[in-house]
């Protein structure tokens, strides 16, 4: 039953003089701070912070804990983000005193092991990825990206060449020209074709002397492999340009293809979607990067090495060609060492049976809902597929049908999938199984959407009918925005 | 394996729904040429008690800082972390959740978010802060991106030497993309020289960044340099340790326009580096400028108050390449663990936090200079951070002596000052007792 008094906004559970902690005396001498410090330095009260009890915090969070939908709650097949299984043994692991009670700046020689794992992923990526030189430092995929344009700009720069421009298809992410333009490049989209595939003869005509960077996704965001990828790679590279992988998808492909096997120059992970890095409600994710040995130098620096004479591991900073830093410290090293547990747990032959069943999962759900949900890209598909509601919006007279099935899903306690996501398909509904859910969950599920689109038009309109909220107002909430709380006046 | 549940004869049922002979049919969309034909080259799979092993004797190959006591700082620190933080943050509602795509199902989230927000808003002083970037280096470049966005100006920004040399070198990387000048001012005296700065703002800069209390701990004259940069249109970016805003002077006080910070140190472990949280914090009138995602109030179809994502058309997936940065979902978990870590301190545990860094970190400095070997580097007022020179210069041996008797003494600043080759970056937290720092003083004098 749900508490909707500790569910109130923390602000209004305030009440004055109340403190969630309690402080012991300071052991120095006591001194006036007003004497170290400059005039007008000092605050002249403290932060006006919510005054709160260590219970009622308690109670406020986990009931808030409740209105979310997770993947250790809920089936959560969320197209493009790979909400699998997250293993709890990753967790404990993590929150090891020597993994997660060091400081960044700690000598290297006290922390030995900290430096072997992270040397360990960065060579295992490298195996993964066909692509021998790595960085584990991008925060994020999107900053993977970043990282890696602004590399091959350093790598042109040198040349003494200059190239404006990055291209990418239509169905790429949105990250993909956001990166370029920060990176400073021109941004191209190149049209795909009606199976998905990326129109060759239309990158043709985009393709010259100024051509950076192409990028791809592959399996691309329509959960297609694009089998043109070698004659693209080779098309970029003919006219001096680089291969640029998005690896959202890698799900799919884990020690069945290589990205440096077919073509691609460099390529992000995103170690929370293939190697299982919790999701946090919004984050963390890291980005680590993977490039041929041509680019290898330019990487963000520092990367770990390890010194064969004195067989000691070492942050390497004397990279001269280095673009420099992308983040502070390390990189989002409690990330890493979750994708360094997850993928040795699983070794040569688990992670090719992710890949395996994520496509296995793929197909079967595929199969399962083509029958009463148009699938415009095939009988087939990698880790992922994408439907389409249009003509059931169209039998019904719904104006948007893949928003009102994904609301009805939520009343059957079925997170939806990604909507509306990737722009080339009409009301799209992305939907990504992976591998760790069972032949029972696809079955109820795709049963449970048969029911729905055989629903009333009014019931599917309508829905969310169970959940706290219903369609809330997001017109409003963007054209007035309210984006803190304030005390009511009285 | 222990992540693949379907049996060998559900798998069978599943290929023939599917009308596949086989899963290998199921890959033939790869050309055969391009698939790898062998193992991939990495060790066999564990089981969890030999995975489990197998970390922690990496693990304790490690020195924590539960076996040393840690005065190191420079932008990641050693506070206290209450257990409820942990507690509430490992829920699995939370941490295996994600970006609140539907919020009917993600009110916990988002208003977890919106709680952040204003939270961060009452400790800054600032308008409106967005819900996360990745760390206090990143957010930094990301504000200077914005400033120029804001100001449109693209040719110029300045920058302080005071400020974190890593947050500057990232810059640095940004930078080289677009072609602007950065223009670093010295602060060999401690603390940014007003005039300096006064001398190369003009009408070509965006913005001015600075750090207060600065990478050397000292506390700057913020509303003075906001007061110069307005004069010539510029902007004030201002990276703040967000444990200081207990005692000193709000950033959004004092003039400056956007605000940032590394969050790490409200409740969060050290976690060699990361994940950290990013905070940015803005005036209103920024905010269809400011990077990131942000959660904003509405009703829904009842009229009743809940909360979204919000102000969306700045963002990548709607936007693309015209968005305000390449950023999406990125530190959630980390802003949780920032607004219960707020929740709980509340003003008088932000007061009492920050009071007692800075009367620890100056009993620390008192003694320390009591002896003829160390002197301060600088004489500013500083906050939980002092500079502290070696008047024997061997910062190395110092390190060493203090290593051996498990102590983290400081960190040395010559690998980024040639100035401060002989000084040392001495950190103290409320965690640091005193019999810790008379320990600290006594090996390094010995």
């Amino acid at each position: 039953m749900r508490n909707t008094q500790a569910t109130n906004l923390i602000f209004e559970l305030s009440q004055p003089g109340r403190s969630g902690v309690c402080l012991a005396a300071s052991d120095v001498p006591k001194q006036d701070p007003a004497e170290w410090f400059p005039a007008g330095a000092l605050a002249t009260s403290a932060p006006p912070l919510p005054e709160i009890s260590e219970p009622d915090v308690v109670r406020h969070f986990t009931n808030l804990s409740t209105l979310n939908m997770s993947v250790d709650t809920h089936y959560y097949p969320l197209g493009s983000c790979t909400m699998k299984y997250n293993p709890k043994r990753n967790e404990r692991i993590a929150a090891f005193d020597g993994l997660a009670q060091i400081h960044p700046y700690q000598p290297a020689e006290t922390v030995q092991g900290m430096l072997q794992i992270l040397y360990g992923l960065q060579d295992m990526l490298a195996e993964i990825s066909g692509l021998p030189v790595v960085s584990l430092q991008p925060a994020a995929g999107a900053h993977g990206e970043l990282a890696a344009l602004m590399l091959a700009a350093a790598y042109y720069r040198e040349r003494g060449e200059k190239r404006t421009t990055v291209l990418a298809p239509d169905s790429a992410h949105g990250t993909n020209p956001a990166s370029a333009r920060m990176a400073g490049f021109d941004f191209v989209t190149i049209p795909s074709c009606s199976d998905g595939r990326v129109d060759i003869e239309k990158l043709k005509e985009h393709l010259n002397d100024q051509t950076a960077v192409f990028m791809i996704t592959n399996p691309s965001t329509l959960g297609l492999f694009d089998d043109q990828v070698q004659e693209i790679s080779d098309l970029v590279h003919d006219v001096g340009g680089l291969i640029y992988l998005d690896g959202a998808n890698m799900n799919a492909i884990l020690g069945i293809t290589r990205p440096g096997d077919f073509g691609a120059d460099m390529m992000h992970f995103n170690p929370h979607k293939t190697f299982s890095g919790p999701h946090g409600g919004g984050g963390p994710g890291a980005g680590p990067i993977c490039v041929t040995a041509e680019l290898g130098a330019y990487l963000p620096k520092p990367i770990v090495g390890f010194d064969d004479s004195s067989q000691t591991y070492f942050l390497d900073n004397d990279r001269p060609k280095s673009i420099g830093r992308v983040r502070s410290f390390f990189g989002n090293v409690g990330v890493l060492v979750r994708a360094y547990s997850y993928i040795l747990s699983h070794g040569p032959v688990g992670l090719k049976r992710i890949a395996e069943n994520a496509v296995l999962n793929a197909n079967y759900l595929l199969s399962q809902v083509k029958g009463f949900l148009d699938v415009p890209l095939g009988n087939r598909c990698m880790h992922e597929f994408v439907a389409s509601a249009e003509s059931i919006g169209k039998q019904n007279g719904l104006n948007q049908p893949a928003m009102d099935i994904a609301k009805r899903l939520l009343d059957y306690g079925y997170h939806p999938p990604t909507v509306y996501f990737p722009l080339t398909v009409h009301e799209a509904m992305m939907m990504e199984p992976t591998e760790t859910e069972s032949k029972q969950t696809l079955d109820a599920f795709a049963k449970t959407l048969k029911a729905i689109v055989q629903e009333s038009p009014e019931v599917l309109a309508a829905a969310p009918h169970s959940t706290i909220i219903s369609r809330p107002d997001e017109v409003q909430a963007a054209r007035k925005p309210i984006l803190k709380w304030t005390p009511k006046q009285d | 394996m222990p992540y693949v549940f379907n049996t060998d004869d559900e798998q069978a049922e599943m290929l023939a729904a599917i009308g596949a002979a086989s899963i290998e049919e199921l890959f033939e969309c790869i050309p055969q040429d391009m698939q790898l034909k062998r193992a991939l080259n990495i060790p066999a799979g564990l089981g969890e008690m030999e995975l489990t092993a197998h970390l922690q004797a990496l693990s304790v190959q490690n020195k924590s800082i539960n076996e040393q006591t840690c005065f190191l700082g420079g932008g990641s620190y050693d506070h206290f972390v209450p257990a409820v933080v942990d507690a509430l943050a490992s829920r699995g509602e939370f941490y295996t959740s994600y970006t609140p795509y539907q919020p009917e199902v993600s009110q916990g989230n988002l208003q977890v978010m919106f709680e952040y927000q204003t939270l961060i808003c009452q400790l800054t002083g600032m308008d409106v802060s967005n819900a996360s970037l990745y760390d206090g280096g990143t957010a930094a470049a990301e504000a200077m991106l914005m400033a120029m966005s804001v100001t449109r100006r693209n040719k110029k920004v300045v920058v302080a030497s005071s400020v974190h040399p890593e947050y500057r070198q990232i810059l640095k990387t940004y930078f080289a993309c677009i072609g602007s000048e950065m223009v670093i001012v010295d602060c060999g005296t401690g603390t940014t020289p007003v005039e300096a700065i006064a001398q190369v703002v003009d009408e070509d800069t965006a913005a001015v960044l600075i750090q207060n209390p600065n990478f050397f701990g000292n506390v700057e004259d913020v509303t003075l340099i906001s007061e110069i940069a307005h004069a010539q249109g510029a902007l004030l970016v201002c990276s703040v340790d967000p444990i200081s805003l207990g005692i000193l002077q709000r950033p959004g006080d004092a003039g400056v326009d956007i605000v940032v910070a590394e969050g790490q140190s409200l409740g969060t472990p050290l976690l060699y580096g990361g994940p950290y949280l990013g905070i940015m914090a803005c005036r209103e009138s920024f905010v269809r400028r400011l990077p990131g995602r942000i959660a904003g109030e509405t009703v829904d179809r009842d009229d009743k108050q809940c909360w979204v994502l919000t102000l969306q058309t700045r963002e990548q997936h709607i936007r693309r390449e015209k968005a305000t940065s390449n950023i999406c979902t990125n530190q959630g978990l980390f802003a949780l663990r920032a607004a219960i870590y707020l929740s709980l301190m509340g003003p008088q545990g932000m007061q009492d936090v920050a009071n007692l860094c800075t009367q620890k970190a100056h009993y620390a400095a008192e003694q320390l200079t009591q002896h003829d070997r160390f002197e301060l580097a600088f004489s500013d007022g500083f906050f939980k951070e002092f500079v502290v020179r070696d008047t024997q210069n061997d910062v190395q041996q110092l390190l060493q002596q203090a290593c051996e008797n498990n102590i983290l003494a400081g960190l040395p600043l010559g690998q980024w000052y040639d100035e401060l080759e002989d000084c040392l970056l001495i950190t103290i937290t409320e965690k640091r007792t005193k019999q810790e720092i008379d320990e600290l003083v006594n090996v390094l004098t010995q």
